[in-house]
């Protein structure tokens, strides 16, 4: 069953699982999603409906994707990479191939993509670095020039480091205990990267606190940057109004934006990272 | 099986179904999911004179069935859903309730006033945030006064207050239909920082979890109000349950949450009620309403 579309934006699908498999700290969850991956652009993300028929679980859970193959043996699939913190994270994990899934997407906005062939930086941390795999693919495509600086707490919790390797011209890898790497966070280590590549774009994707440090970095650079944040459960179409944050737009005005429908992607300058969590009193209607 | 006539007739306001949207949870986003223009009628997020920002977040937490939120009634202000949302709707022509709250009667009636000339309304719903009958039945009189007689008017009664009161309250003052419920007033506790999660501290509980509490007060209602229409919201999900509201004795439903679950939601909903009808021999969704208060043949109950 599959709801009437357009050809971009958006679409409903019941589709199912095709595998969930272990990847270092991480569950890799490949899906069948006819309709999703045709549309798929790096920065989207997916919302599923967890816990089977007979749950009462409300709000759906969303997922960066990862990988989306819009042809294959098995028709479109889509990728995404997780870490188990729930109850929901949990059923996913453990679900059977062959378990259906409601599907939705792709949601939110995509990475900008330069015009020009530029350098650019992808930073990840942990698992929320798996969007900036196709992004990197679509950055060569253009001829643009892709580092990719990838951290998480241990080795054991970072991901996606070797692909990395195939998929970019240079890699740099921090960890919080030096197991592997540069001993820090990612944020730590990029000021030095963007000055040796001399990067026209800072990509970016993970905590707040990384994303915030990640904008810093870049501007001071004189750099663009676009940041994903993660979007909380909800609805991820844009109606409950749950994952709103402050951003400021082109006219210099803040608002409280949502996450899932005015991003994921946001440039990493008019996000207020320091008021994340509050509605400021100068955003648009704060009394 | 029969062939089922879902139109309905909402205190003047006609629709194709029963199955309405409730406020906050029906709107553009959904058009990509469902035909906006099959619903009874959709209920715009809630709009206020002057643009709101909302509550802090987090806004929407989830429990056992259910999702207990506060989003502070954030939108754009009445102007800007002048010039955005409602043009939308209107040239689309998608049966159009508008949703209104406001902290003053003054405010109450310039929101009607403004409403009044607006194309593409059809009703006018008043989102009542004190569950006090008195104030009630004001801001409903200023609303019913200030809008012409072709649009009705819906109270969308305050959570927690003496249902039947309030509802009395609305319909003495003008209301042509009242709507049951916006949730249930709810709590919850961060494990980590042992205060209140949601930003706004209190909230109202929805979802599959308040169901019966939703059925009781239209059930309420009905039995001491039984010529006023009656909209039934909470927790509704499944056809069935838009059978027992209106069985109940509601005249439609709105569906909230379930639509945070399932943006096509509103489709199945509709076409599953009007099986659960059939399958019973009820011709249409009006012969289902308050059927349950009925005694049945024979019983001497």
């Amino acid at each position: 069953m599959s709801t009437a579309a357009p050809e971009t934006g958006p679409v409903q699908v019941t589709g199912e699982v095709l595998s969930v498999k272990k990847a270092g700290a991480y569950q890799h969850l490949t899906m069948v999603a006819p309709g999703v991956a045709e549309r798929f652009r790096p920065g989207t993300f997916v919302t599923l409906a967890v816990g089977g028929p007979l749950s009462a679980t409300t709000l759906r859970r969303s997922l960066p994707v990862h990988r989306a193959r819009p042809t294959g043996a098995y028709g479109g699939t889509v990728e995404c990479v997780f870490a188990v913190e729930d109850a929901a994270t949990s059923w996913l994990a453990g679900a059977p191939a062959g378990t259906p899934l409601d599907v939705v997407g792709p949601l939110g906005r995509p990475y900008a993509l330069p015009k020009e062939p530029v350098t650019c930086v992808l930073v990840g941390d942990g698992c929320a670095s798996a969007p900036l795999f196709p992004l990197a693919e679509r950055l060569r495509e253009r001829s643009c020039v892709v580092h990719m600086l990838l951290g998480a707490a241990t080795e054991s919790a970072l991901f996606g480091a070797l692909e990395a390797r195939r998929a970019t011209r240079g890699v740099v890898v921090t960890t919080g205990d030096g197991s592997v790497g540069l001993r820090g966070g990612v944020v730590d280590a990029l000021s030095d990267l963007l000055t040796r590549v001399q990067a026209d774009v800072v990509y970016a994707a993970g905590p707040p606190d990384v994303l915030h440090g990640v904008a810093r970095a870049a501007e001071a650079h004189g750099a663009w940057s676009q940041t994903a944040v993660d979007v909380p459960d909800g609805c991820g179409t844009g109606l409950c109004l749950g994952c709103v944050l402050p951003v400021v737009g082109e006219d210099g005005v803040t608002r409280m934006v949502r996450a899932c429908a005015e991003g994921p992607v946001f440039r990493g300058d008019r996000v207020r990272w320091r008021d994340l969590g509050t509605v400021p009193a100068d955003a648009r209607g704060a009394s | 099986m029969t062939e089922v006539d879902l139109a309905t007739d909402l205190g003047g306001l006609a629709m194709a179904s029963p199955v309405m949207t409730a406020a906050g949870c029906g709107g553009r986003e959904l058009a990509a999911y469902t035909d906006l223009t099959a619903l009874g009628a959709l209920v715009t997020r809630t709009v206020t004179l002057d643009a709101r920002a909302g509550s802090p977040p987090p806004r929407v937490v989830e429990t056992p069935g259910g999702v207990v939120s506060a989003v502070g009634l954030q939108n754009p202000g009445l102007q800007g859903f002048l010039s955005t949302d409602l043009p939308w709707l209107a040239q689309r022509r998608v049966r159009t309730v508008v949703s209104i709250s406001a902290g003053s009667l003054a405010e109450y009636g310039e929101l009607a006033r403004r409403l009044a000339t607006a194309p593409g309304v059809d009703a006018v719903e008043v989102h009542l945030e004190v569950s006090d009958a008195h104030q009630t039945g004001k801001a409903v009189h200023v609303v019913r006064r200030d809008l012409p007689h072709g649009v009705p008017v819906l109270a969308k009664l305050g959570a927690g207050g003496d249902v039947v009161g309030l509802a009395r309250a609305a319909v003495d003052n003008g209301a042509d239909a009242v709507v049951v419920t916006q949730g249930f007033p709810a709590l919850v506790i961060d494990p980590r920082t042992l205060r209140p999660t949601l930003g706004a501290g209190r909230g109202l509980l929805t979802g599959p979890a308040v169901l019966p509490l939703a059925l009781r007060c239209v059930w309420d209602v009905h039995e001491a109000l039984p010529e006023v229409p009656v909209v039934g919201a909470g927790g509704v999900r499944t056809g069935f349950d838009a059978l027992a509201m209106l069985l109940a004795g509601a005249t439609a439903v709105q569906l909230g949450s379930v639509l945070l679950h399932d943006p096509a939601a509103a489709g199945r909903v509709t076409r599953e009620l009007a099986d659960e009808l059939a399958r019973r021999d009820l011709k249409s969704a009006a012969d289902a309403t308050g059927l349950a208060h009925q005694q049945p043949e024979g019983s001497s109950r």
